[in-house]
């Protein structure tokens, strides 16, 4: 491929130095709030966005003032995990340098919003003291993995979570660049030779998102990852991985050769050949992937464009590992699990739910005061889950009532506020920190399910278990193409409705309405509600009752999503 | 045109024979157009070609017969003052000659005969920057004995700081001490000196005859202009449409910063980078009716302001001083309320405690405190008049042309249970919107102007002090200019208060403004200011120096300008390897040369 046909990302990656760029410079500039603009790409590797405070950009230039810059800053948590301790640093981190809150994500990590350019270095810096970091945790490179948080089984967690772990220490990049800048300040040594073994200098083409998971949950959304693991466990023992490749939400409105995409299964093999797979999926959408288009630069397209049984051969060549059949595995469910449960070995979970991830103290509802609370006082885990929510592990018989009494006065328990169409929502972000929103996310959702509840329970369906994700636009982080109701913002007010989805994440929906606003949702949806309450099958969901009736097309793979 | 008549004119023979040249072999149209270019130079005065730091032309023969008018004036009007007095001396037939203080030679006063002093006094009793070498001359052990000297003073001042005046009256004593001859008491003014700063100049004029024998007693103007260029001033302001008033703080700033601006089209007002605009301000309504309760008194009664019949409310709205407190006032309140902590606190007559409440009550406060029973007449007799607000320009008019950009902090906060506002600033900030009038003159600030295109520029401004430096980054960009630009800016915050914070990035981005360094104070615990930024970089700075550089400082006259002012001193000391004293004779050295200019306040 010729230079010019790179983009300009890639240029930038390039010319990094191994993500170094000038970042060191940029955060000395004291003359602006951000960081220069090839340095908005090298920081993303780091785990920090700029953003700004989009509510009132066209006010500060009105008033001769540059954009209200702040970074956001994702912290690599693989799985989810987190000790108290990590908890609490995480705590002080946002009380102290960001917005007085914690934002859980989608892939089981935390951000911190709203932190400016002059307390970056600190922020990092107390995360790595928290002995947390922010490596890879954005940027084209493996993010943060996923496992699942399993608080019935803690056996088998325990395995799988190491595997997790074990798969992020091996793709994270090794560039010393990120001590060098955030924390040490050390330069590295001109005759050092620094290698990326696994990534080479210019990085992947685009995103990487691997995750585990582990059936019959599917609460990661293994479909709609770039590499996922089937973990197929027999006698309380990882028996091996189905390993699926090429899945991935992101699109473009209006351009139909951008898609989202639901893996495919390319076979299975034993927990032994883990990261050696993993590192040869990596290294050949290193280099397969498409570097003239970052709309089309994603493993899916990849796969796509060469065919899965090609990439199968390249993986098995690289990794000298041969992949059998798939094991049969089953999904009943993409969401999460809530409330007290007791797992295998006597201990306590209470998975909490925490509406779109924001942990924050919001009047009567303190969970940032309640969840320091409950760090402080006991020795538990904290886990958080592929929904935005958290579970409070680990908890003995006798702090039980402790913790109950803990989340009854901070008015956080999950029976409170969560119908269950809100128990399973999800929204990302966007407004207003957000550079890609298009519309209202998280600010917005809540409201619309309280007019949905009003619908439903009048369709006696209150207890009905519907997925509902919504995003501020097309790239998907809420992962809305695989909701029952997915809402995707097109424009300030305005939506386009996909419908149709499977309730395991098994089935893409369709797109049903383009650039609607609410009223528009509310007068669709109303009669889908009235006829699946009348003529639904015993047990079943919303999504396929819609594709059952013909009521919405069923789509059978992610490029045909667009067909009319 | 045959000769010119000699003797009766105000040029000498050089000069006469220089415009004799000059006209000869003119056709009467040609003549007409000279007799208007004439005609228009003078009336821009010193604006057209004087670059700064060039004395004005210096006097042929000190000691000949002559009024010498010596200005020293932070602001242009001391410098209009003294060329009042000097076209009235001239108009007479009497050699007459304003010089700055700033470019006369302190040695050469003991060849004078006769002196006016016009000079102002700022802050706490502080000369103003022009006068500052002058007076130190003045009041050591080295100035000679004046026996011959005949002098007057005129003194500006605001009455509401305590050392009213004060540098006048250290002339006007330390003059008859070395033996002067003083022929008129010293005039004291504060801020509405109009009418104090007329009527001296009429009583030095009429003097004249019998201290200068020199001139006949008439002189038929020789050229006559045939246009009138128009200048609008003091008594005749131009109402400016306001374009723009745009709040430049953001949403979270303790402060409230305007960008204003004012349309000038068809004006003919001409400034420089430097300039101030005088603004006609009028007083917050709401504290005008709140005095009128607070006094029971009627805004429709009459009264007479300068022979002016008027009502109350306009009175206290349009012509009199209703929110800082003069001492002035403050005596006569306390007579008329009878108030014993009042009275002795005036007794006692501690500068220091006079200065904190005086600094920190406005006129309603003390009215409210102290009640006493007065009419609209008696009450109207203890203000000051209302005097016009100036702002330094924050606009080049080669950038702008027809308007003018102001950078107004509007005063607004709470004190004793009640809000307080600045009249001017809240004049304009709240109540002009886009299309409103607003009546305006410029006033000239030679002592602050931009030096020639290739010497580099060093400008220390924060707060709204940054104002001038918009005008000289925005002209010198305008003209071309090559010297290199550094700019130190300071305020509160980062985030709300880096005033014109997109403009000076820009410059930044095409190369324009080659070093910026910023303070703000609030932004982290320990407080960091402009002149901490000044010292940090005082290698650079130094070398700055070196290259011939210029310094500008504009801002609050109260702290921040002798801050600045010792961080200079601690970077010329550390970097020459000085000894504070010879660090302070180096940076007056620059300030001698016009190398160190301000526009403090």
């Amino acid at each position: 491929m010729s230079d010019l046909d790179l983009t300009e990302v890639e240029r930038i990656k390039a010319a990094s130095r191994h993500l170094r760029g000038t970042l060191a410079e940029s955060l000395n500039d004291p003359l602006t709030g951000a960081i220069a603009d090839p340095d908005t790409q090298v920081s993303k590797f780091h785990g920090i966005y700029q953003q700004d405070d989009r509510d009132i950009r066209s006010e500060r230039t009105r008033q001769k003032l540059e954009p209200a810059y702040s970074f956001m800053i994702r912290a690599r948590i693989p799985g989810g995990l987190l000790t108290t301790s990590q908890w609490l640093g995480m705590d002080r981190i946002a009380t102290q340098h960001a917005n007085r809150t914690i934002r859980l994500t989608t892939r089981q990590a935390i951000q911190f919003h709203g932190v400016i350019k002059r307390n970056l270095r600190e922020t990092v810096a107390d995360i790595n003291r928290s002995t947390l970091d922010t490596i890879a945790a954005c940027g084209d490179v493996n993010r943060n993995v996923m496992s699942p948080p399993l608080p019935a089984l803690s056996s088998v967690h325990r395995q799988v979570q190491a595997c997790a772990e074990a798969l992020s220490e091996h793709l994270m990049p090794k560039t010393r660049a990120y001590h060098e800048i955030w924390l040490d300040g050390k330069k590295l040594d001109s005759s050092e030779r620094e290698i990326e073994p696994i990534y080479g200098d210019t990085y992947l083409p685009r995103k990487f998102k691997a995750a585990f998971v582990i059936p019959p949950q599917n609460d990661v959304d293994v479909f709609a990852q770039d590499l996922g693991f089937i973990t197929i466990i027999r006698d309380g023992k990882i028996a091996g991985f189905n390993v699926t490749v090429g899945g991935g939400m992101g699109m473009t409105h209006g351009e139909t050769d951008t898609y989202p995409r639901l893996a495919d299964v390319m076979g299975f093999i034993g927990p032994e050949n883990l990261l050696a797979v993993a590192e040869a999926v990596v290294m050949t959408q290193r280099d397969y992937g498409d570097r003239s288009n970052r709309k089309h630069a994603r493993l899916k397209y990849t796969i796509e464009d060469r065919g899965i049984d090609w990439f199968r051969g390249e993986v098995e060549r690289r990794s000298s590992v041969k992949f059998s059949a798939a094991e049969k595995f089953a999904f009943v469910a993409n969401g999460d699990v809530y409330g007290w449960l007791r797992d295998d070995v006597g201990a306590w979970h209470y998975g909490l739910f925490i509406e779109n991830g924001r942990v924050g103290d919001f009047g009567e509802r303190r969970l940032l005061s309640g969840l320091r609370a409950i760090a402080e006082r006991h020795d538990t885990e904290f886990r958080l889950t592929p929904n935005q929510n958290l579970i409070v592990s680990k908890v003995a018989d006798k702090a039980k009532a402790e913790i109950e009494a803990l989340l009854i006065e901070y008015g956080i328990e999950n029976s409170v506020h969560a119908s269950r169409l809100r128990l399973n929502s999800m929204a990302c972000v966007a407004f207003p920190t957000c550079g890609l929103a298009m519309a209202e996310s998280e600010r917005y959702l809540p409201a619309l399910i309280d007019k949905l509840d009003a619908m439903l329970a009048g369709l006696g369906l209150a207890d009905e278990p519907i997925t509902i994700r919504m995003t501020g636009c097309p790239n998907g982080c809420a992962r809305p193409y695989i909701a029952e109701i997915g809402l995707v913002g097109k424009g300030p007010g305005r939506y386009t409705v996909f419908l149709g989805a499977g309730f395991a994440g098994e089935r893409l929906g369709a797109p049903v309405l383009d650039n609607a606003n609410e009223a528009e949702v509310l007068e669709t949806l109303q009669p889908l509600f009235t006829d699946f309450a009348a003529q639904r099958d015993e047990g079943e969901h919303f999504g396929d009752f819609l594709v059952r009736t013909g009521t919405v097309r069923e789509v059978r793979a992610g490029r045909q999503i667009h067909e009319r | 045109m045959s000769s010119l008549p000699a003797g009766i004119l105000p040029l000498d023979l050089q000069q006469t024979n220089n415009l004799q040249a000059a006209v000869s072999g003119l056709t009467p149209l040609q003549l007409q157009w000279v007799s208007g270019y004439a005609a228009g130079l003078a009336a821009a005065g010193e604006r057209a070609d004087t670059p700064a730091g060039v004395p004005a032309a210096t006097v042929a023969n000190a000691g000949d017969e002559r009024l010498t008018v010596l200005y020293g004036s932070q602001t242009g009007n001391g410098e209009a003052l003294a060329r009042t007095l000097v076209g009235q001396a001239k108009a007479k037939g009497f050699a007459a000659e304003a010089v700055s203080l700033a470019d006369y030679k302190p040695s050469k006063l003991k060849r004078e005969s006769l002196v006016s002093f016009v000079i102002s006094t700022h802050g706490e009793g502080d000369p103003p920057d022009d006068a500052e070498l002058f007076r130190e001359f003045l009041l050591s052990d080295n100035a000679p004995p004046l026996k011959h000297l005949k002098y007057s003073v005129l003194a500006l001042g605001d009455s509401s700081y305590v050392n009213f005046c004060q540098t006048g009256r250290e002339f006007d004593s330390r003059l008859n001490e070395l033996g002067a001859e003083r022929i008129e008491a010293l005039q004291e003014c504060d801020l509405d000196y109009d009418e104090a700063a007329s009527g001296w100049t009429r009583r030095i004029v009429e003097a004249l005859p019998d201290l200068l024998a020199t001139g006949e007693a008439s002189v038929a103007p020789l050229l006559r202009a045939v246009t009138t260029v128009s200048e609008f001033d003091k008594s005749n302001p131009f109402p400016a449409e306001v374009l723009v008033n745009q709040k430049i703080t953001g949403g979270s700033s303790s402060k409230d910063v305007r960008h204003i601006e004012l349309s000038i089209e068809g004006s003919r007002l001409r400034y420089e980078p430097g300039d101030s605009l005088a603004v006609i301000v009028e007083n917050p309504p709401p504290l005008v009716a709140e005095l009128l309760t607070e006094l029971k008194l009627d805004g429709d009664s009459i009264v007479t302001v300068r022979d002016k019949r008027l009502t109350l409310v306009d009175a206290l709205t349009k012509t009199m001083e209703i929110t800082s407190v003069s001492l002035g006032f403050l005596r006569e309140w306390s007579a008329m309320s009878g108030d014993a902590g009042l009275k002795s606190m005036l007794e006692a007559n501690d500068p220091q405690a006079l200065s904190a409440f005086i600094d920190g009550y406005q006129i309603i406060d003390v009215v409210r405190q102290f009640p006493a029973a007065v009419d609209a007449h008696q009450f109207v007799a203890t203000l000051r008049r209302l005097s016009p607000r100036s702002y330094s320009i924050a606009s080049s008019l080669a950038a702008n042309p027809d308007e003018v950009h102001l950078t107004v902090a509007a005063v607004r906060y709470e004190a004793f249970g009640r809000k307080h506002w600045g009249a001017a600033s809240t004049h304009l900030a709240d109540r002009l919107a886009p299309g409103d009038r607003v009546a305006v003159y410029v006033e000239r600030n030679s002592r602050f102007r931009l030096p020639e295109a290739s010497a580099p520029v060093i400008m220390i401004g924060p707060g709204t002090g940054v104002a001038p430096f918009r005008a000289f980054l925005q002209h010198r960009v305008e003209a071309g200019a090559n010297g290199e630009n550094w700019l130190f800016f300071g305020d509160r915050n980062f985030d709300s208060d880096f005033l014109y914070q997109l403009e000076w990035q820009r410059y930044r981005k095409q190369g324009q403004l080659q070093r910026f360094d910023v303070a703000f104070s609030r932004d982290q615990r320990r407080k960091v200011y402009v002149q901490d930024r000044i010292r940090e970089n005082a290698a650079e700075l130094n070398r700055w120096i070196d290259k011939g550089a210029y310094i500008y400082v504009c801002g609050d006259a109260k702290r921040m300008a002798s801050d600045v002012n010792d961080a200079l001193i601690d970077v010329l000391a550390t970097e020459n390897g000085l000894d504070r004293a010879a660090a302070e004779q180096k940076l007056k050295a620059l300030r001698s040369a016009g190398r160190y200019q301000r526009d403090v306040y």
